[in-house]
């Protein structure tokens, strides 16, 4: 039954590990604002930024639909 | 006709959209936007809303002193040598393509590095390269958008507050510690004499002792300081209790742990703690996006352009303004001082100082006051008194500026604690006594368990939960108020003091024409013509002529300050002032604006401040248990008026100063009344902050407030008379909730004085009548709201 010491030592550790990720991401300000993360996530990411400019003028149809 | 609408802004483009991009624009200004979010791959802001731009303002010179180094100093978060850092406050952020433009800035300009919007607070914070890109140029980038920053004195003067997370800290140490410590205490709870049981009890209340330590002395710390400071002025407030309960809990716990009496009450008392933040952080509901401790330092400039000896212009720091000296005030800039207007076409908004809508006409010589906001052009003018001189803003000197308000007043909950502490304290005693001469032995254990028991869980979260509830029942109904205490103050109010103009008054004024009728199609060309102004005059007046249709301007002209002409059909069309159609003007206290088409005049249009709708029937609903009053600023032309609408013994006052109206409420207060001021412009601001609530009415919640315990959304005003009672109607489920968590005290009393509490009743005794109160109080209170 020894192996209940180390079963308690990694619970708490476990819990302690959390515990400091906690501490950690409210001390980062994660928990400030509460809802524009919720809307940037849902932006899409843009690879196609790189694209030449000159395209732009000769295919505006097709930039509005981006 | 199809109504096109634009595709930045959404306005109507009437007949002559500004197509660009086989796009329509309502004006220039927006389809400039588009451009330039068209030629940096940006279009993207427009699939995710539709129409969510704003016109760009004209901003050309207004922001000059940012390139002194020395009055934008305090602007910045952070400043070194490569980097700055900065936060903007931008009212118009309402939507996700604000979220998605402003974190993209770095695309319209390579020395931006980064741009974080907080959304709810309106802001964006903005990393920019300081040595290739000046602040100016950052600002007037934003405005080129229409995303115009506002900058204040304030921003200037109040040094950056930081965010206070202690509050989420305390209560994350307090959650592990209950989780774990009631993890460890369960196997005890069976009390089996196992073998591998006895043999780890040591352990077990090892490391609950070594958990609870942090929560009595770090997350409760608070409650032992406001118990201390009750304790010196003499108060037994509610901290009282508890505090006595956390110290014999661990007094008790600590010493049968060591002696290997028992397991001890750690888990109610982390349980206990746990609840009691949690309830903290449930009346803490912010408006973030709301302020409510704004004075005139948040819409004055923080500097203004003065004009030298040498007819040069220089900027300076609006606290350096002297008395002589000459100021230019451009097109739409807060006049910041009183002075005289020596040159130029004044017309002077001063609804952020009275709430008054319609614009006042200057002429040179007149006197200015400090919160005006020019109109049409710019001005020059002489000041006459130093900034903190001034009519509006010496207000702030007043002494109640400096005091809050909440201390003195005495909460509901700290008053039945007084009582109860004082019972319990008797019971615990008496209950001793009778031990000592039963069983001496007995003695410590049954006074420790009172106390323990007695320990005033659920009365200390009823407050918290049913104010806290309320409160975003109140943000619902677009009542927002500062925090829980003002809603207890509401239930006290006996005497309800309005303001008049912009707080029983509209915004928008009630127009009537008189003179020579207007056919149809000279209403549709009067409505062409004030289609293209800008004034708030031509743009009420547009809104307020029914007929469909717009017509084709020619030979457009605005003279500034007088009127504005247009051609439409070969019909000359001039719509302005008495001089500007060439008439006598007319003495009157009316604002008034004269047609003339084709050369003769027709008529005018009269602008009248109407009354919010449903203002009598809101009077008629108060006047029984409220005395009502009304303090103008004004003169007392409207007078019979309101006295038709207001009961007989209403009290009716005009013509008071800002510190006039501080005074007037304060003589109330000294009588013995409780007073509920409303208001909505500056010159309230001493009456809000002296009242024992202060609501502002507001048309547009994200503008402007001054300081005051809630903002009143003005489609909601009629709602008034409920608000009211619906506090007072919190305040009796709170009662009610006393009963039941009293209830619950009497039957834990009952073990204890008989010795037999065990920690297992004590663990579930407590969350239980937590939990009881915590869901009685929430559903009593959205019940009554419901209740129509």
């Amino acid at each position: 039954m020894d192996i209940i010491f180390v079963m308690i030592a990694v619970s708490i550790l476990i819990a302690v590990v959390f515990f400091i990720l906690f501490i950690k991401s409210v001390k980062s300000g994660q928990y400030d604002d509460m809802y524009t993360p919720s809307v940037r996530m849902l932006f899409e990411d843009e690879f196609v930024s790189e694209v030449p400019k000159e395209q732009k003028s000769t295919s505006k149809s097709i930039n509005q639909n981006q | 006709m199809i109504k096109e609408k634009c595709f930045h802004c959404g306005n109507d483009c009437g007949s002559k959209p500004v197509v660009y991009d086989s796009k329509c624009f309502c004006c220039n200004g927006c389809k400039t936007v588009y451009q330039i979010f068209n030629e940096n791959d940006l279009t993207c802001y427009y699939d995710l809303e539709n129409n969510p731009g704003k016109i760009p303002e004209e901003i050309n010179g207004k922001y000059n002193y940012l390139d002194d180094d020395k009055i934008v100093e305090k602007l910045y978060d952070f400043k070194d040598d490569a980097s700055s850092v900065i936060t903007f406050y931008i009212p118009h952020i309402h939507c996700s393509s604000c979220i998605w433009i402003l974190e993209n800035l770095n695309k319209l300009n390579p020395s931006i590095n980064s741009s974080q919007v907080n959304f709810p607070k309106k802001e964006v914070r903005v990393t920019f390269n300081s040595t290739t890109i000046t602040l100016k140029k950052v600002v007037e980038l934003l405005s080129s958008i229409g995303y115009e920053p506002l900058i204040s004195l304030e921003d200037a003067t109040v040094s950056k507050r930081k965010i206070d997370r202690t509050l989420i800290y305390k209560l994350g140490v307090a959650g592990f510690a209950f989780g774990n410590i009631m993890l460890l205490s369960f196997p005890e709870y069976f009390q089996s004499d196992e073998y591998w049981l006895d043999r780890y009890k040591p352990l077990f209340r090892l490391l609950i002792f070594v958990m609870v330590i942090p929560v009595v002395f770090y997350s409760a710390s608070e409650y032992f300081v406001s118990a201390y400071k009750g304790l010196k002025h003499k108060i037994l407030n509610i901290d009282v209790p508890i505090v006595l309960g956390i110290v014999v809990l661990f007094l008790r716990s600590a010493y049968e742990i060591f002696f290997n009496i028992g397991q001890g009450y750690f888990d109610s008392l982390a349980g206990f703690v746990f609840f009691l933040l949690l309830g903290k952080i449930f009346q803490q509901q912010t408006y973030s996006f709301l302020s409510f401790e704004r004075d005139y330092k948040s819409y004055f400039p923080v500097a203004v352009t003065k004009i030298d000896k040498d007819k040069k212009e220089i900027n300076v720091a609006i606290y350096d303004v002297k008395k002589g000296d000459r100021l230019l005030i451009r097109d739409k800039e807060l006049i910041p001082a009183d002075g005289i207007l020596i040159a130029g076409n004044a017309e002077i908004d001063y609804s952020f100082v009275t709430g008054e809508s319609l614009p006042v006409n200057k002429n040179s010589g007149d006197k200015l006051f400090a919160g005006g906001k020019q109109l049409s052009g710019a001005i020059e003018m002489e000041i006459l008194q130093t900034v903190s001189q001034s009519y509006l803003t010496q207000l702030w000197s007043n002494d109640v500026f400096n005091t809050t308000k909440t201390s003195g007043i005495k909460t509901l909950t700290d008053s039945i604690s007084k009582r109860f502490t004082i019972i319990v304290l008797v019971i615990a005693f008496l209950a001793g006594l009778y031990w000592y001469f039963v069983d001496v032995k007995m003695v410590a254990n049954v006074v420790t368990a009172v106390l323990i028991v007695a320990c005033p869980c659920a009365l200390a979260l009823s407050a918290p939960f049913a104010l806290g509830n309320m409160l975003r029942i109140f943000g619902r109904q677009k009542l927002y108020l500062k925090n829980v205490d003002v809603i207890e103050n509401l239930s006290k109010i006996d005497t309800v003091i309005f303001d008049k103009t912009g707080t029983i008054t509209n915004s928008k004024a009630k127009i009537s024409y008189q003179g020579e009728p207007l056919s149809t199609h000279e209403n549709v060309a009067i409505k062409s013509v004030l289609r293209s102004s800008n004034h708030p005059l031509s743009r009420m007046l547009y809104e307020d002529i029914q007929e469909e249709g717009i017509e084709e301007v020619s030979d457009f002209k605005q003279v500034i300050g007088k009127g504005i002409e247009g051609k439409v059909n070969d019909l000359t069309i001039k719509i302005g002032s008495a001089q500007f159609v060439d008439i006598a003007p007319e003495n009157s206290l009316q604002t008034r604006s004269y047609i003339s088409i084709g050369g003769k005049v027709k008529g005018n249009f009269i602008f009248e401040n109407s009354y919010r709708k449903g203002l009598d029937v809101l009077f008629n609903q108060l006047k029984d248990d409220f005395e009502l009053g009304i303090l103008s600023g004004d003169n007392d032309g409207e007078k019979e008026q309101l006295q038709l609408m207001l009961p007989d013994n209403a009290t009716l006052i005009f013509n008071k100063k800002p510190a006039d109206k501080l005074k007037y409420i304060k003589d109330l207060q000294d009588q013995g009344k409780n007073v509920l001021m409303i208001g909505d412009g500056l010159n309230d601001a001493g009456a809000l902050v002296q009242s024992n609530v202060g609501l502002v009415v507001s048309e547009n919640i994200n503008v402007f407030s001054p300081a005051s315990d809630g903002i009143v959304d003005a489609t909601h005003f009629e709602f008034l008379p409920k608000f009211l009672k619906l506090s007072k109607q919190t305040l009796n489920i709170i009662k009610m909730s006393f009963i039941v968590s009293i209830l619950y005290n009497f039957i834990g009393m009952l073990f204890a004085v008989t010795g037999n509490l065990s920690p297992i009743v004590a663990a579930i005794l407590m969350p239980l009548s937590s939990i009881t109160i915590v869901i009685f109080v929430t559903l009593g209170t959205n019940l009554i709201a419901h209740k129509k």
